[in-house]
């Protein structure tokens, strides 16, 4: 064993941990992440660390309405991370998230104007819905379709969709500004509320939980145990292995985004109908974008997605509220929830894989 | 001692995770003398060599060269101490000429001098009876032809230590015989040579000493003039195994499948089946032989439903069981779910197991699943029976898998391998179609594949058996079919016909200017 040239580190595959391991890894995480992204408080802002902390709670959860505006964001994470996770497991890259549920807010605004005074509101809210499904279904059908007979690039693809959606919220703003000059279209019915999400349980969001937890739960069995689900899995693992079970590639492609698309634009018309009344080109805000990573991290399986929603959203929160209590500028409550995020995702790395110092033996076992 | 050491191996262990690849190996390596590495495979030759080459570093152990401790931590450690490794895949760039190819990645001062390296490469082949030319592009030529570029490389690089990974197992027997003298040649001129391969016969042409290693431990070394392969065989293995493959007689033999005129076009439009015919009969194991590349996986393809067959063709299926002058299924423009609809109980284990058979993040359980998710009419998956399947399985064909839900990647290759003919036997077929079925398993599973494949002929099933390896061929079926560029250059009694005559069959058409594989 002289060898002086031995890798400082090298790096071995692990076998499976148990659960509770894997558990542990990542909750190691969250608390290193927690000591140094106060090292770095401390380090450039003079300020108490623990103070920053609490500022963050508070910002997601410090008053009721704050609590309500988290689960409000969080469940509209979750509702497209749910809608990408049957193209991802395909591994159908849809980042086109965005567009899907844009043109599914366009149809629920344009259908809250045009009958929210001819049309009892839960009429409107079940027209609303199916119309903005069949809307996130053909945005997410056109770029399956062109992967499926021509095999095109469906990233690139979808990406385009998404600047198509946005140009086309840019000009129904235009056509339906209110008030004129305003370059926005303002609370839609606002003193009618027509077509506007109904309190349930009393709870002011209570249809946006109950519509996204129902699919959360619907998505799990889909994706688990249908024979459309396995299908998909099989695809996404090896599409030749698709072929060689007669499983019709071209069909399940075009069938999963219709889906996929199709629950996107359903985030749409919660946005609109359960949250903003209004349509904007920031409707989506990114969340499309955030949601891919809300459906890795998770493996597809719906339950996760809620954790994950949950703590994107509350750093999110949390990082506006820093900014304004503290005078922090954004940049630096944003490289707190960075930090934060690195550790959480370079955790996955430990658990998959160990790194073994030089001169240190791998356990012989 | 006659001949000079060259490297020395001292108590080399390598470890992946939990799996010991090398457990403390002693190895010396000779000038002048041909050494051959043997045995099954998974046990850790070319882990070993790798180590030499550059490609892993030793967890525990000394190598030394020419008498002194070296360090080979990469490829370029390894070429400074003269050492070069044919890898058994070539890492060649196809756009590229052998002689551009030879040079890449050199860091030699100065202006690139493509001549004076294409007058040295030529040196190097009139040296040891190589023919390339340094100016043929890589994608025009065979791969026996990649291969001399490869050799010529790291001779060309100034090793005097060549390390060859299973270097005839995409070659012809007369191919074979060519580089057998080629390295004789080299022997002659004092390197070191090392052949890693596990056929015996090999060894016993072209080698002056055997290594034997076997599950990752070294076993020991002989004299080639003083073994034979008997002998070999029980070091490798263990344990005295007979060499012989019970071959019953066919059993009743009558058509299953018929295929006429069958002609495929890739989606590049090159023809890869060029007229093929032939009768598979139930209660016979009919071999298929043929270079790489020959047209055996798009025919296999093709009765799976998998290809796009050109006009004219018919491809008749009769089951088990059926009356004889029933008429059969024409399997010709139907898809495999229409295939299977039809009825038809078609068995194909392809060659790519993770990449078309099975469906690697699965487990036993999700693969079973593939052949039978469609049955019933709840849109819900029904696990119950694949699951008792994967249990049947698994007990029977003893596949080592912590449980049934146990993503079948992760599996050993054999075991990989025994989940996919298990699933396609459990199918109860009438005609079972199976591509390399024992590439890179052990003596023992691979046994276990023969012995099944027989089960199934005596059952009347008609089994296709696309093979690598002459010797078996010869010893497992009864009727061999030659491939040769996409044509049938002949059908052979495999109890009467000799190796030389395959081979020969296997090369037919080779000089009408086909430049295929």
């Amino acid at each position: 064993m002289n060898n002086k040239k031995e890798p400082l580190l090298r790096i071995a595959k692990r076998d499976l941990l148990p659960w509770y391991k894997a558990y542990g890894i990542r909750l190691a995480a969250v608390l290193v992440s927690l000591v140094v992204s106060g090292l770095f408080i401390f380090a450039v802002t003079k300020l108490n660390p623990v103070a920053v902390y609490e500022a963050i709670f508070d910002g997601a959860f410090g008053s009721p309405r704050r609590s309500w505006v988290t689960v409000r964001d969080t469940m509209m994470l979750l509702c497209i991370g749910i809608g990408l996770a049957p193209a991802f497991k395909m591994k159908f890259w849809n980042i086109g998230a965005e567009g899907q549920v844009l043109v599914g807010g366009i149809v629920t605004a344009g259908l809250m104007r045009a009958l929210g005074s001819s049309l009892p509101t839960p009429v409107l809210l079940v027209l609303m819905a199916i119309v903005s499904l069949l809307a996130g279904a053909l945005w997410g059908i056109i770029p399956a379709t062109f992967k499926a007979v021509w095999n095109t690039n469906e990233t690139l693809f979808t990406l385009m969709m998404n600047y198509v959606a946005i140009q086309l919220t840019s000009y129904c703003v235009a056509l339906w500004e209110n008030p004129f000059g305003s370059n926005t279209v303002g609370i839609i019915n606002q003193k009618t509320k027509a077509g506007w999400f109904p309190r349930v349980f009393g709870l002011e969001y209570g249809l946006n939980i109950l519509l996204v937890l129902a699919l959360t739960v619907g998505m799990f069995i889909y994706l688990k145990y249908s024979k459309q689900g396995y299908e998909i899995s099989v695809v996404g693992d090896s599409e030749r292995t698709a072929r060689y079970a007669g499983i019709n590639v071209k069909k399940v492609t075009i069938r999963t985004m219709a889906i996929s698309g199709a629950i996107c634009g359903m985030a749409g018309f919660i946005a609109v109908a359960g949250s903003s009344h209004t349509i904007s080109t920031s409707t989506a805000g990114g969340r499309g974008f955030t949601a891919i990573i809300v459906a890795w991290l998770a493996q597809f399986n719906t339950f996760v997605m809620i954790l994950i929603s949950l703590l994107l959203v509350f750093l999110q929160k949390g990082a506006i509220q820093i900014a304004s209590q503290f005078n922090l500028n954004d940049y630096a409550s944003q490289i707190i929830t960075g930090i934060i995020l690195f550790f959480i995702l370079g955790s996955e790395f430990f658990i998959n894989y160990r790194v073994i110092l030089r001169g240190r033996k791998e356990a012989a076992k | 001692m006659e001949h000079t050491c060259a490297i020395q191996l001292k108590n080399i262990t390598k470890r992946f995770g939990k799996v010991v690849a090398n457990d403390s190996v002693d190895l010396t390596i000779n000038r002048g003398e041909i050494l051959s590495l043997l045995g099954e495979n998974g046990s850790g030759k070319t882990t070993l060599m790798n180590m030499l080459a550059g490609i892993y570093f030793p967890d525990e152990g000394e190598i030394l060269v020419n008498g002194k401790p070296v360090t080979i931590a990469s490829p370029k450690d390894a070429f400074a101490n003269g050492i070069g490794m044919i890898h058994q895949h070539f890492k060649l760039v196809d756009v590229f000429t052998a002689a551009e190819n030879i040079v890449l990645g050199l860091e030699e001062e100065g202006k690139l001098d493509l001549k004076a390296a294409a007058a040295r490469i030529t040196d190097i082949c009139q040296r040891y009876g190589f023919s390339i030319d340094p100016n043929k592009k890589v994608y025009d030529m065979s791969v026996s032809e990649k291969q001399t570029v490869e050799i010529v490389k790291v001779l060309y690089r100034g090793a005097d230590i060549l390390i060859l990974d299973e270097p005839t197992a995409v070659l012809t027997p007369q191919e074979t015989d060519r580089l057998f003298d080629v390295m004789r040649n080299m022997k002659a001129d004092g390197k070191a040579m090392v052949i890693i391969t596990h056929k015996l016969h090999e060894v016993m042409d072209v080698s002056d000493r055997v290594a034997v290693l076997r599950k990752g431990k070294y076993i020991g070394d002989v004299a080639t003039s003083e073994t034979n392969p008997q002998a070999l065989t029980d070091m490798m293995v263990g344990h005295a195994v007979t060499l012989n493959i019970n071959r019953p007689e066919p059993k009743n033999p009558i058509p299953r499948l018929s295929v006429e005129n069958l002609t495929v076009y890739d989606a590049m439009g090159v023809k890869r089946l060029d007229n093929v015919s032939f009768t598979a009969m139930g209660g016979e194991i009919l071999g298929i032989a043929g270079i790489a590349g020959s047209g055996q996986k798009e025919l296999l393809e093709a009765i799976a439903g998998l290809q796009n067959i050109s006009a004219g063709a018919s491809i008749q299926y009769r089951a088990i069981g059926s009356p004889e002058d029933a008429p059969g299924v024409q399997l010709v423009g139907k898809t495999p779910l229409q295939i299977k609809q039809a009825g038809v109980s078609l068995a194909f284990v392809p060659e790519d197991r993770l990449g078309m058979g099975l469906v690697g993040t699965m487990g036993m359980t999700g693969n079973m699943l593939l052949r039978s998710y469609r049955k019933g009419h709840s849109i819900f998956t029904n696990r119950k029976a694949p699951r008792k399947l994967a249990e049947d399985v698994m007990e029977r064909l003893e596949v080592v898998t912590p449980n049934v839900a146990f993503p079948v990647r992760r599996l050993s290759g054999g075991n990989v391998q025994k989940v996919l003919v298990g699933r396609e036997i459990a199918q109860e077929p009438s005609v079972l179609m199976t591509a390399y079925a024992v590439r890179g398993l052990d003596i023992n599973t691979s046994y276990t594949i023969y012995n099944l494949l027989t089960e199934q002929k005596m059952q009347g099933v008609a089994v296709v058996y696309v093979g690598e390896d002459l010797d078996v061929l010869l010893e497992l079926c009864d009727r061999i079919l030659v491939l040769c560029g996409g044509q049938v250059s002949g059908v052979v009694d495999a109890r009467t016909t000799t190796k030389e005559e395959v081979g020969l069959l296997m090369t037919r058409f080779k000089k009408e200017g086909s430049k295929d594989e």
